[in-house]
């Protein structure tokens, strides 16, 4: 789960982690969100500067790849594999009853849960796919789903 | 009292249907009946189906228990499972299980073997010989038996891997890299994901080999986000060949200096794409690049770059270890060796199967997979990930040959087999290869950043009952525009899994949508 309140101190850090070079800057990016799980509009304008990049630089590459988010998400992340072998074993089922019981659509974020759609978790023998905070569980059909679900929101 | 060891994987698919949970369990069971054990965390043997697969080590012969709960783990102690003894889901011994036997394991042969994480292990099963081979032998023995293996990129896109190194070692430069793309997001495959995660180690090893072969000093790796736990095990394998002196500088007093990074994707299938992999490492958006130059020429940082796919790499090592010519003994034409197929979707045996080129594609479904998971007839096949053809059950007994498979009009790629039984609505899997393709398109050229939004539309009017056979007429159209003009194969083989409904399952416009 990720943290909150990501700072300037935070953002700097990770930044010497991986060198103040422009070619560690998706490094960088991902590691901010895999600990904070977004990407705050000051931390694009520190990034610019603190790698010597232009501000539109930063935001280009933070646009691009979808798992840079640029809006907070919610405490837990639920994804739910879109991609073919797993279409082919019921996820679009799987993501109908996921939208109700979350009661998010995808791509939405609601007070508990934040629901998006992911291409191939690499788990196709044992799909449907689905990803709970980080987490990849195979054989998921809609009574493991809300068991899986459950349990999450237990861990809070 | 002897100590007895017991494998559970540490492999995502296997932890995906509770394998943690299983090894605890065997854990906390074996302290509370006080039997002593070592619990060793291997990688995969790529019979997913049968996850969780737990091994019990009797006098040298590895029992398997297959598809374990924490709820069995009891019931397995009270079996004396410990001694190997008897039970419902007792396999017999490893090397038996009939879905392992019949395989050609050159690349992955250690993976579910060994623990992936232990340097001895490694070298005790021939970690390290091809590098010290290679040592022995000189960068030009390595050029010469990868040329004589007739190994071709097992990525997807089949391109020799002899003339590749070849080039890059031709060229001249003060830098050379070696860029390992395990950017595996094909739906359908995870042979890469299986290979890092039961044999890092060798992953690592193939690289050194082939920056020697070529007179690279740096390698990267390209992982993809989704794979998390291959993350933790590739970055610890790092350290474990760092520290044992298998990377860095003048490796085992050789002179020859390498090191390797790990650098993670962030979620585009394109960068998958070589040259928009080149640019990620580089740290930008992950825009295709034209070609030329290639990238053996100008690749990363514009020196030249050997790139290559996980499974090409790893299939030096026999390659070194045992010559060019016994790899090219197996397989058929000019598809030469092994290729980890990986069968998925809705299937009965799900799994990793390497198998010399040649074997049909209903040996590996039928044989190996056991046909659907739901037990209802094969409608469609889909070979080579979101940009392969849907093959009909009547094209079953096509053997898998790169070439054969070009003059159907599909491809092989990186070996991914997604079946689909006759519930399938093809019309909407047309629908999503476009879809799939106007979401992850680079945007650099149109045929694919618009062609494939027209495309989506295209096949919803058709869907929709809308001038069904002036839209059908329409959509061939932008399926040539875009195989015939866009920069790489996402918009130029978008039209591959498209075209072949329109060929095979056109019926399903009409009908899609429908209760079935």
């Amino acid at each position: 789960m990720a943290e909150k309140n990501i700072n300037k101190e935070a953002t700097s850090d990770i930044v010497q982690r991986f060198g103040a070079r422009p070619e560690m800057l998706v490094q960088i990016l991902q590691a901010i969100v895999m600990r904070y799980g977004w990407i705050p509009e000051e931390t694009i304008r520190q990034l610019g500067d603190e790698l010597n990049l232009s501000r539109a630089d930063v935001y280009g590459v933070v646009n691009y790849y979808h798992d840079f988010r640029t809006e907070p998400p919610a405490q837990h992340i639920v994804k739910i594999c879109q991609a073919e072998a797993c279409q082919a074993m019921g996820s679009r089922e799987l993501t109908n009853h996921a939208r109700g019981a979350l009661g998010a659509e995808l791509h939405d974020t609601n007070d508990e849960v934040t629901l998006e759609p992911v291409y191939c978790l690499g788990n196709c023998a044992c799909a449907p796919a689905v990803m709970i905070n980080g987490r990849t569980h195979g054989r998921v059909n809609p009574a493991r789903f809300d068991e899986l679900v459950g349990a999450m929101k237990e861990n809070r | 009292m002897s100590t007895t060891r017991i494998y559970v994987p540490r492999e995502t698919s296997a932890v995906s249907v509770g394998a943690d949970e299983v090894a605890l369990a065997i854990a906390r069971e074996a302290k509370q009946t006080g039997t002593s054990i070592e619990l060793i965390r291997n990688g995969s043997w790529g019979a997913t189906w049968l996850e969780p697969l737990v091994e019990v080590e009797v006098d040298g012969v590895r029992n398997a228990y297959g598809n374990i709960s924490t709820a069995d783990v009891p019931g397995l102690f009270s079996a004396g499972f410990v001694e190997g003894g008897e039970h419902a889901r007792r396999l017999g011994p490893i090397t038996e299980v009939d879905y392992l036997i019949n395989q050609d394991r050159w690349t992955f042969w250690r993976c579910g073997l060994v623990d992936p994480l232990s340097l001895e292990d490694f070298r005790l099963h021939q970690g390290f010989n091809a590098l010290q081979k290679a040592f022995a032998d000189g960068p030009e023995a390595v050029l010469d038996a990868v040329a004589a293996s007739g190994l071709r990129g097992r990525g997807g896109a089949g391109f020799p891997t002899g003339i590749k190194w070849r080039t890059v070692a031709d060229t001249e430069a003060e830098q050379k890299y070696i860029a390992c793309n395990a950017d595996e997001g094909d739906s359908g495959t995870f042979s890469d994901r299986m290979l890092m995660e039961g044999d890092p180690l060798g992953l690592i090893e193939s690289m050194a080999v082939a920056g020697f072969a070529v007179g690279a000093s740096k390698g990267y790796i390209y992982l993809r986000s989704e794979y998390p736990l291959t993350h933790s095990i590739l970055s610890r394998a790092l350290e474990i060949a760092r520290n044992g002196g298998w990377l860095g500088e003048n490796i085992q007093g050789s002179g020859f200096d390498f090191d390797i990074e790990l650098h993670l994707g962030a979620g585009s299938y394109v960068c998958g794409e070589e040259t928009a992999m080149l640019e990620s490492l580089e740290g930008k958006k992950g825009i295709v690049r034209y070609k030329p130059p290639l990238p053996a020429h100008e690749g990363l940082f514009g020196k030249p770059t050997v790139v290559n796919n996980v499974v090409t790499l790893a299939s030096v090592l026999n390659i070194v270890n045992l010559g060019g010519e016994r790899y090219a003994e197996m397989g058929i034409n000019r598809s030469r060796g092994t290729l980890a197929f990986q069968l998925a979707g809705n299937i009965k045996r799900g799994g990793l199967v390497e198998k010399s080129f040649g074997v049909t594609l209903r040996q590996l479904i039928e044989d190996w997979g056991g046909g659907t998971a739901s037990g209802r007839p094969v409608k469609a096949v889909q070979v080579g990930g979101p940009l392969g053809a849907y093959l009909p059950a009547g094209q079953l007994d096509i053997t898998l040959d790169y070439e054969a498979f070009v003059e159907i009009g599909a491809m092989i790629g990186h070996g991914g087999i997604v079946v689909f039984d006759d519930t399938a609505d093809m019309a909407q899997q047309a629908r999503f290869a476009m879809e799939f393709c106007a979401i992850e398109s680079c945007g650099k050229c149109t045929p694919c950043r618009i062609g494939s939004t027209r495309g989506v539309e295209v096949i919803d009017r058709m869907i929709a009952g809308d001038s069904r056979e002036e839209n059908y007429d329409l959509l061939v159209e932008l399926c040539d525009t875009m195989e015939d003009a866009s920069l790489c194969a996402m918009g130029g083989m978008t039209p591959y899994p498209v075209r072949s409904v329109l060929n095979h399952f056109a019926e399903d416009f009409a009908s899609s949508g429908d209760d079935r």
